[in-house]
């Protein structure tokens, strides 16, 4: 890697395991996410319910709560180590570093505090010197920026006040008044019915530029993250087994997982076709796997699948897979000719 | 759809934020206006201020001066509440009595709410060894009736007002303490204290900042509500002799003092007595109608 790439880049994510010991055994929630976010860049976290997409934005703010537990890997943010951060210094990276915005708006606002205190709370929490007022002159402002209609009033409201798109612009302008280089966005907008989602989802591209921030979007809806994101890391059962650049994802899905995941996508079926499912059902994660978590469903299954956990194989400059039918191997684009149709109709707002 | 932040000016966004807080007061008037109970509970204690405030203009007599030949006069134009067994004017002794009443209401609310909140936040939040030492010692308060508590308190500190302040407030913070950490468990594990975490908010800010706020309404209830039974009690030491001392014109005290003419001059306990029973429903009507005004799902957008 070349010095200029390595500054290009915010967060490495390497080997990430994660556990949580309970009393019928450990859960191997994350076993070795590796994914790479560079400046300025959104980063599509995609895959199904329980794969740990959430345990990977929580795990990057160190806010895996007792008794789970980081058991290894390593989470550079500027090249410097989370993990080995103490307490006080992550204290200080939340929120003016890297903001998280949470899947349920309204659920996230303190019910018993104006919606405008809470964004100059963020302020306050960060900037010691500044004064209650100069916070809330600067909140407002904020909402303001967020496209809120009278954001002085907006302002005096208490959260259930709000509407579900309001909350979730309150919470956005919570997460990004301190201007953090890093956004993760978990879920922001699958609380939200369509027409607010798309309206959020293009407000995040706005202020994405305007603030230069990255953002590490963590999402199952497919059509979001063609519409939003630069690239994409496709998780399954606590691995990361494709990124790339969301076309080449989307397009030329190298990894069996990811092929399945977009023929799932119900596009010109008749009406009496049965849908396509990937057969077999998730590992169970209180067995940490000793090959490619994906092996007991996979079509093309090999021999080495279950001996030992594949490594990713870059295929070309910008794209990895976690897959032995790669090793060696140059991809092989055109392998999937029909390109899958992402609901664009979804997205316009 | 996105106005410029520089659009809003801010004289014009200060005055736009007075205009909202004054919409706040006047939502707040209404909902004090709807609730009958509480404007009589408001106007009782608003009252007691009153009295308490301008005693000696509301006196007739000196509450102190006993005029042995005026000994347990009835109630009349010269003495409205009558007199007690040493001649003093009963109604001036009620109308100052109001003074001892409120200060030792206030004191006690004073020690034993920020004491119970601080104890019971922190054990909430906290957890593990330091929740288990706390509200342990709580419970051991807890095991024994108050007015019990507060007089073996008393007796060990001694009679005097003072002292009865101590120990009701002694006797009343872990009630105060259980509520706080009650409330502090049910809203910690939520998403907006989560979401403070992810903001880098310390424990301190979390506690002082998000979640007082949240157990302030129902500890404020429980206080006003509270209220009269602080003044039972303290009526009650004074009854006892382990309260206020004579001759401070304290409405339990005085009640005592008349315990002995009940039969013939009933006019020297009833109307102290009755100033209690006044005061007590003022508070409780209060504190019930402080409740529903606290809450903001009562508020129309």
């Amino acid at each position: 890697m070349t010095n200029s790439e390595e500054q290009d880049l915010l967060l490495d994510v390497q080997g990430l395991r994660v556990e949580f010991p309970t009393l019928r055994g450990t859960i191997h929630a994350l076993q070795g996410v590796t994914f790479q976010l560079r400046r300025r860049e959104t980063l599509g976290l995609a895959g199904e319910t329980g794969c740990g997409k959430s345990v990977t934005a929580l795990a990057i703010l160190r806010l895996i709560s007792h008794p789970g537990r980081i058991s290894r890997g390593k989470i550079l943010f500027e090249g410097r180590d989370l993990l080995a951060a103490s307490e006080a210094e992550m204290r200080d990276l939340r929120g003016s570093q890297i903001s998280m915005i949470l899947q349920e708006p309204k659920m996230a606002l303190n019910p018993a505090i104006r919606a405008g205190d809470q964004v100059a709370e963020t302020l306050l929490v960060h900037d010691k010197s500044l004064s209650r007022r100069g916070a809330k002159d600067r909140a407002v402002a904020m909402l303001a920026t967020l496209g809120i209609p009278d954001a002085e009033r907006m302002a005096r409201r208490y959260p259930h006040e709000l509407s579900g798109g309001m909350a979730q612009r309150v919470m956005i302008a919570m997460m990004l008044v301190t201007r953090p280089k890093l956004l993760i966005a978990d879920e922001p907008t699958s609380a939200l019915d369509v027409t607010i989602q798309a309206q959020i989802l293009e407000l995040m591209k706005v202020l994405k530029r305007e603030i230069h921030t990255s953002v590490l979007l963590i999402t199952h809806d497919l059509g979001v993250m063609a519409e939003t994101c630069d690239r994409v890391a496709v998780m399954y059962a606590g691995s990361v087994v494709e990124q790339g650049s969301v076309k080449t994802v989307l397009k030329y899905p190298q990894h069996p997982y990811t092929q399945g995941l977009l023929k799932t996508i119900p596009n010109d079926v008749a009406p009496d076709q049965p849908l396509f499912s990937i057969r077999g059902q998730v590992p169970s994660l209180f067995t940490a796997s000793t090959g490619c978590a994906f092996a007991p469903r996979c079509d093309r299954i090999m021999a080495e699948c279950t001996a030992q956990v594949p490594p990713q194989y870059v295929l070309q400059v910008d794209h990895h897979v976690a897959c032995f039918l790669h090793r060696g191997k140059d991809a092989i684009y055109p392998q999937i000719t029909q390109i899958p149709q992402i609901h664009p109709e979804r997205l316009s707002p | 759809m996105s106005t410029p932040a520089s659009s809003l000016d801010l004289t014009e966004a200060r005055r736009r934020r007075a205009e909202a807080r004054w919409r706040y007061l006047r939502d707040t008037y209404v909902l004090w206006r709807r609730n009958r109970f509480m404007v009589l509970g408001t106007a009782i204690i608003l009252g007691l201020l009153l009295v308490a405030a301008l005693a000696p203009l509301l006196a007739t007599a000196n509450p102190y001066e006993q005029i042995l030949g005026d000994r347990l006069l009835s109630p009349s134009a010269k003495h409205f509440f009558g007199t007690d067994g040493l001649g003093r004017d009963i109604y001036s002794r009620v109308v100052y009595g109001a003074r001892v009443t409120l200060t030792i209401a206030v004191l006690v609310a004073a020690i034993s709410t920020p004491l119970g909140l601080f104890v019971g936040i922190i054990a909430g939040y906290l957890g593990g060894a330091a929740d288990e030492i706390m509200m342990r010692l709580a419970d051991i308060f807890l095991a024994f009736p108050r007015l019990i508590l507060a007089i073996a308190f008393a007796a060990a500190l001694g009679p005097g007002v003072e002292n009865a302040i101590l120990a009701i407030a002694i006797a009343q913070w872990p009630s105060y303490a259980r509520l706080a950490r009650a409330e502090t468990l049910n809203v910690k594990n939520n998403d907006y204290i989560h979401a403070m975490r992810v903001l880098g908010a310390g424990k301190l800010t979390i506690m002082a900042g998000h979640i007082l706020p949240l157990t302030l309404s129902s500890i404020i209830v429980r206080m006003s509500l509270d209220m009269g039974t602080i003044i039972l009690t303290a009526a009650g030491l004074g009854f006892l002799g382990l309260g206020a001392q004579p001759p401070m014109p304290e409405w339990g005290l005085m009640v005592s003092d008349g315990r002995q003419f009940l039969v013939d001059q009933w006019w020297v306990s009833t109307l102290p007595g009755l100033a209690i029973l006044v005061v007590v429903m003022g508070f409780n009507l209060l504190g019930d109608g402080i409740r529903d005004v606290l809450d903001p799902r009562q508020r129309q957008a």
